[in-house]
């Protein structure tokens, strides 16, 4: 914690831009390589100019080989670098499972300790671009599936610029998610209207140098007293206009770091509105919210004054034109408020 | 050094070589078309023009038979259209619409169609490799002599899936024509920064499969070779490589800004197009006199502006329909 210098307005693009080259600068073990992240500068411009600033050997290209990518970094990482991968979209991740369950999750367990793997591999997700089954996906529960893994998805350029720093300097690694569809405006579901930039928000004021936002930590987005929406990502904004455009006082948590999760702040709120609404854009079954419902449930049982509610997109591939049917929008979050109060 | 524009004798007769001209004017201006409804919004998301490579596909799918089957990519309109799948069916799928040949559900990278026996574009790299070795065993296992021909582009030769299918279609001798369209940049990333051993040939040839390179901006040239790899496929002399020599005009997709490569290259390249040689050279051998060309190009321009119409007229899905084909219906 702890800003260095002052803050200028940055999209999610650039404070996650930001994040890297100021960890480039400060430790020369942190190296970033992916495809096209080099030369080109990365499909979504993430990581341009960092190789005409740091070199070739700091900031470089891979082939198309998502398994080798991650299982270098994995080999990398024992020798005390830090790497930094790119898999260009969530949805190319597959290739690179066996690496990340078998390898990256369990070197520190399987060493005893004696080994460690402290990547971070950043991917782009979730879908309102059109990209159809192949571009759209969330992935999270994958990766919150499997131990030795922490997962993160920030919702705003402060939280992925410190998120990012704090992901690369943790000696285990992170799964660092990030919702393509918040790059440049805190998106809210009314995909008819033109996003807001992130220069008018508060939380696209980030500061220049180092900082971090703590990996185990919720943020409380909305204070109030009906219900309680445990959400991340895109979600935060949906969730957010769903509770202006009903009326309802929800306390919306942005969770941004899924497992290691802030199971307090989760625990507190709920005690206090007795009712809680999980919302994700993955498909729904055995999605993250499923966990969430059963640790509300655990933990809050005697306060809970209605079952839990999700609201969560269809148990289908993305579909490509009828993406909006399947992307959970502020009117079927704010009709899960409304079956969590009737009941 | 970029080689000249492909020249010589046309060894086939005017019906053929106009047949051949006619399939490559019509990707071209199919795809022209939806680089502009791409820009009006009506076709969203991603969309990856094959413009100048026109040839790979038109002479690699006329030198298989109907009963042969393709696996593509992401970049695959042409092949689609050149195999048979109705245009409107193409065009209304890039709408995404449900008179689309994959229900509108898959959009640009996934057309598919069963009758014309086209198994997939495919929007992950590699990821139709492995699909095409057991479609390959498959015909193999229940005695049919015929071919799989699977595309793909040279980025995919690095991902896992490139080598497991390499080396089982050869481990098993499948009748697979592994045929690599080599635009020389995968994304924004050159052949050479990707690749160890930049001759494709030697490394599929590693795997011990015949390999052959052919001009892919020659129609000719890669009919030709396409026609004699498939009948060596067809044989049971097990899979072959074709590596296709090619360039894209245009961009990787739509949000490239291209920084990876000079326009003196792409100019040098575009010289070497696949539809302006070949014309040229049935010109000069009297197989094509401009008028004929003027009426193949309206014909295509026609077959366009009627699919445009039909999926501009087309349903979108219903709503309720999209549980549909997740599992098998009970
Ligand atoms: C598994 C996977 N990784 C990455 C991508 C992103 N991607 C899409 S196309 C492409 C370049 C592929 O190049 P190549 O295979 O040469 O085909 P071309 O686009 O040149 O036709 C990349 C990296 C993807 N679609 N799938």
């Amino acid at each position: 914690m702890g800003a260095e210098s002052g803050t200028v307005p940055m999209t999610m693009i650039q404070a996650l831009r930001s994040a890297m080259d100021v960890m480039l600068d400060r430790d020369p073990g942190v190296v970033i390589f992916g495809e096209d992240v080099g030369y080109f500068g990365g499909v979504f411009r993430c990581t341009e100019g960092l190789q005409k600033k740091y070199g070739t050997s700091r900031v470089f290209d891979t082939p198309i080989s998502e398994s080798g990518i991650v299982g270098a970094a994995v080999g990398m990482g024992a020798y005390g670098l830090r790497p930094v991968v790119e898999i260009q979209f969530a949805d190319y991740f597959y290739p690179a499972t066996d690496q990340i369950v078998s390898e990256v999750a369990r070197l520190r367990y399987r060493s005893a300790g004696e080994f460690i793997a402290p990547l971070t591999i950043r991917m782009p997700c979730g879908g309102g671009i059109y990209g159809g089954q192949t571009h759209s996906q969330s992935p999270e529960a994958f990766f919150t599936h499997v131990c030795g893994l922490r997962t993160v998805m920030p919702s705003n350029p402060y939280d992925a610029k410190g998120l990012l720093i704090a992901s690369i300097e943790c000696d285990d690694p992170v799964i660092f998610l990030e919702p393509k569809r918040l790059y440049n405006g805190p998106f809210d579901g009314h995909h008819e209207r033109p996003v807001v930039p992130w220069s008018q928000h508060p939380r696209g004021e980030v500061p220049e140098g180092h900082y971090t936002v703590p990996l185990e930590s919720a943020a409380v987005q909305r204070a109030g007293s009906e219900l309680t929406v445990l959400t991340y990502g895109t979600m935060v904004y949906v969730s957010e206009a769903a509770a202006q455009e009903s009326g309802v006082d929800a306390e919306i948590i942005d969770l941004r770091s899924l497992w290691p999760l802030d199971l307090d702040t989760v625990v507190e709120s709920v005690k206090k509105t007795g009712r809680c609404v999980v919302v994700h854009e993955a498909t729904r079954t055995s999605g993250f919210g499923a966990e969430l419902a059963a640790l509300v449930q655990e933990h809050c049982f005697y306060h809970l004054e209605a079952p839990i509610e999700r609201v969560t997109g269809w148990d289908t591939p993305y579909p490509h034109a009828q993406e909006w049917a399947y992307f959970p929008g502020p009117d079927r979050v704010a009709a899960g408020f409304r079956r969590v109060l009737e009941k | 050094m970029i080689a000249p524009p492909p020249s010589g004798p046309v060894p086939w007769d005017k019906h053929f070589a106009q047949e051949l001209l006619f399939d490559m004017l019509r990707i071209r201006r199919m795809e022209e078309k939806c680089a502009e409804l791409y820009g009006a919004q009506k076709i969203r998301g991603f969309l990856h023009l094959y413009i100048g490579e026109e040839a790979c596909a038109v002479g690699a799918l006329h030198a298989l038979t109907p009963e042969d089957a393709i696996v593509a990519t992401y970049r695959e309109h042409g092949h689609a259209l050149v195999r048979g799948v109705p245009m409107n069916a193409i065009m209304a799928e890039m709408f995404g619409k449900s008179a689309g040949c994959s229900r509108g559900r898959g959009g640009s990278m996934h057309l598919f169609d069963a009758a014309a026996r086209f198994y997939g574009g495919n929007a992950i790299v590699g990821g139709g490799l492995p699909l095409a070795a057991g479609l390959a065993l498959a015909d193999r296992m229940q005695g049919r002599q015929r071919v799989t021909a699977c595309v793909f582009g040279e980025g995919a030769m690095a991902e896992g899936a490139f080598h497991e299918s390499m080396n089982l279609a050869a481990l098993w001798r499948l009748p697979v024509l592994f045929c690599c369209e080599n635009n020389l940049y995968a994304m924004g990333t050159a052949l050479g920064r990707s690749e160890s051993q930049t001759d494709l040939c030697a490394k599929a040839g590693s795997y011990g499969v015949p390999a052959q390179k052919a001009d892919g901006m020659d129609v000719v040239a890669v009919h030709e070779a396409m026609k004699a790899a498939a009948h060596q496929v067809r044989e049971g002399l097990g899979p072959f490589f074709l590596e296709l020599q090619t360039y894209r005009f245009r961009a990787h997709s739509m949000f490239d800004p291209e920084l990876y490569r000079d326009k003196a290259e792409v100019e040098q390249w575009k010289r070497r197009g696949p539809i302006h040689t070949f014309s040229a050279r049935l010109k000069a051998e009297g197989k094509l006199t401009e008028g004929e060309f003027l009426a193949l190009d309206a014909r295509a321009n026609a077959q366009v502006q009627a699919a445009v119409e039909f999926a501009e007229a087309a349903a979108w899905e219903p709503v309720e329909d999209l549980l549909r084909d997740v599992v098998a219906p009970t």
